[in-house]
């Protein structure tokens, strides 16, 4: 019942799933390391899809649309990072608020495109390498959605522990006002964290709306933006287990409907609720097992320079 | 959107109250008509085809009628609010057209004896308060003869929402439709436990083809699973409304909901007076359930399917003719008797030849 061309399907199917989150999830550690709780994540993907969808189909080039999906994540993440940074609004509120605004927007920018479709985003075959036996599709045959969440994670990762850009931005998410004492512009740098959260959103909106289920239809996120937030936190900000996160959660999604089809006769609801189990679980026992990795300690603070 | 929809709502019912007391007869003029939707009219399935329905109404009528929707309300206490607010709003008519929103319908209905309330897919009635379904397993019926004539593996891939009596009433009648063509053909089922999820759809499309599976046929609202079957090369059957266009060398044929008929009557007898509190369960033959062009397929499986699609409008064929025999063996209906309409409503057991259990019995 398994064999190697089926093993690299499977595989395949779930690295496709894990990127959608593994690219919105990247965004939202950026900014939530930088101290900016941003609840907005489901409706800055949902506009990303949908103005994503909107451009490729109207000018007919994925990279267009591909672009102006960033752009748009960015545009209303933008409008979050001036409510909350530049007017410390309550930024709970302010991201519900964000992703109630991101799902109407979407609909209605994506009305006049339901029942149209795209051709999807086609998979870039690595020569030579995406012939290798299971690996080779799984690893060096995907699309460039894929390739860009690998290139994403590396920057995030590097960019975060490496970089004195990263050190600014971690200093600013664990006290605000030492960072501030010290001469760095604390909201500039918030409020860019925020817009790279955006971006990344906007990237995984239109992974979905291009590549993954290449229509427009309202709400398709279908709350993928919630689960991205969740990873965040129970990988205890590191971009790493963010990656296994993402990538645990995309298999136990996809192999508990592989389990299905083979008729075992293991109650479906079940099953269905396993990804979340599993990735709660595992996610968990990482980070009991590592201590003193909580939240930045300025996370959801609003900083208000005294002058 | 859903907020700022009944926050809009919200004010309307206001002024329609505050209206009220000052012009007690304007209202005479038009007729005003609601719909609440379970999901966006953007899904293009199930939400979208009663929108459908609900713009037929208004060209049939329009000047005479007035007609609003309320899309994405979730069954339970929040579709009681938006459903009150639109029968406060001097609603006429209020077309609710889920099977959770049964019990807050049934509610509404009680406190507003003028207005006339039409649940979708429920069995609850009151004197105001009818219900409407569709048969959509005579269609499956057919899928399963298509299927049977089609698939070269002998299994049926099938995407499943809620284990609910509608949707397993689906996979038995596709079944009953195979095993007359095929008395071995095989069924895999997934169930993604939602209505509308286009990438667990589609994902639920990948693993039944990875397992073998060369026909898709789905009781999920978008169409993922068929842009799938387009990738990589199989068939498959459309859900709702037609799907052609997202698999144009995959789409066998569709199922597709027409709700503009009966939108059209009930919203005519609401206006002359005639309207009446009735349970209406239409099908094939009064072109509330109808198929998309028969496609992709050779042209004696195309005549099968048209000839069955005929003798189920005649009423020749029913497709839970007896004999019906459940997965334990035991008989849901005998040769010369059909299994009863109110057997199929409650349905929660699967045929002979479906290898999986119903979730949950």
């Amino acid at each position: 019942m398994l064999d190697t061309v089926m093993i690299g399907a499977v595989l395949a199917s779930v690295v496709a799933a894990a990127t959608t989150l593994l690219i919105a999830s990247l965004g939202e550690l950026v900014a939530e390391r930088a101290g900016t709780l941003n609840l907005g994540v489901e409706g800055m993907m949902i506009i990303g899809a949908a103005v994503g969808y909107a451009t490729a189909y109207s000018s007919g080039s994925l990279l267009l649309g591909t672009l102006a999906a960033v752009l748009a994540g960015m545009a209303l993440s933008l409008v979050f990072a001036t409510l909350t940074i530049w007017l410390a609004a309550n930024q709970v509120a302010s991201g519900l608020a964000t992703t109630i605004l991101g799902l109407g927007l979407a609909g209605l920018i994506g009305a006049s495109f339901v029942g149209t479709r795209l051709d999807a985003a086609p998979a870039l075959d690595i020569p030579g390498l995406s012939d290798l036996p299971i690996l080779g599709k799984v690893a060096f045959g995907q699309d460039a959605f894929v390739y860009a969440s690998v290139g994403l994670l590396v920057l995030v990762t590097w960019g975060l522990a490496r970089t004195r850009i990263g050190l600014i931005l971690r200093a600013v998410g664990e006290s605000h006002a030492a960072a501030h004492a010290l001469g760095h512009p604390v909201r500039k740098i918030r409020t860019l964290a925020v817009m790279f959260g955006g971006a990344c959103a906007g990237l995984a909106g239109a992974h979905l709306s291009l590549a993954y289920t290449p229509f427009w239809a309202s709400d398709m996120t279908a709350g993928r933006g919630w689960i991205a937030l969740a990873l965040v936190v129970f990988s205890a900000w590191k971009p790493l287990w963010l990656l296994a996160g993402a990538y645990l959660f995309g298999a136990v999604s996809i192999l508990q409907l592989h389990v299905q089809g083979f008729g075992l006769g293991i109650p479906s609801q079940l099953l269905s609720s396993l990804p979340y189990l599993a990735t709660v679980g595992a996610l968990v026992l990482i980070s009991a097992m590592k201590r003193g990795q909580g939240a930045p300690a300025s996370l959801g603070v609003p900083f208000v320079p005294d002058r | 959107m859903r907020k700022i929809l009944s926050l809009a709502l919200g004010l309307a019912a206001g002024a329609a109250l505050a209206g009220a007391g000052a012009l007690p007869a304007s209202a005479a003029e038009k007729l005003k008509a609601a719909w609440v939707y379970i999901g966006p009219v953007g899904d293009f399935g199930w939400s979208y085809q009663h929108d459908q329905g609900r713009k037929a109404v208004e060209a049939a009528f329009g000047d005479k009628v007035e007609t609003s929707y309320v899309e994405s309300v979730p069954e339970g206490p929040d579709a009681e609010r938006v459903i009150e607010q639109l029968a406060r709003a001097g609603n006429k008519i209020i077309f609710t057209t889920s099977f959770g929103y049964m019990e807050p319908t049934l509610k509404v209905a009680k406190r507003h004896p003028k207005v006339f309330f039409e649940h979708a897919t429920g069995y609850k009635r009151d004197k105001n308060m009818a219900t409407y379904n569709a048969k959509f397993h005579e269609g499956r019926y057919i899928l399963g003869q298509i299927a049977a004539k089609m698939s070269k593996t002998g299994t049926i891939g099938y995407i499943a929402s809620f284990p609910i009596p509608e949707v397993i009433s689906g996979i038995n009648a596709m079944m009953l439709g195979a095993q007359s063509v095929n008395p071995d053909m095989k069924v895999k089922i997934v169930w993604v436990n939602s209505w509308f999820d286009p990438a667990k759809e589609a994902d639920a499309a990948k693993a039944l083809i990875d397992q073998g599976v060369d026909i898709i046929a789905q009781h999920t609202d978008s169409p993922a699973a068929m842009q799938v079957a387009e990738a990589r090369g199989v068939k498959a059957f459309g859900q709702s409304s037609d799907m052609i266009k997202f698999g144009p060398n995959a789409q066998l044929t569709s199922i597709v909901d027409n709700w503009a008929p009966y939108y059209v009557e009930r919203v005519k007898e609401a206006m002359d007076g005639s309207w009446k509190s009735t349970d209406t369960w239409a099908g094939l033959k009064d072109g509330e359930v109808e198929m998309a062009a028969y496609t992709n397929m050779p042209d004696d499986v195309k005549k099968l399917a048209q000839e069955t699609e005929a003798k189920i409008k005649s009423g020749a064929l029913n497709p839970f003719q007896g004999p019906v025999v459940k997965q334990d063996g035991t008989v849901a209906a005998k040769a010369g008797e059909a299994v009863a309409d109110k057997d199929i409503l409650s349905m929660n057991w699967y045929v002979k030849g479906i290898d999986d259990k119903v979730p949950g019995q």
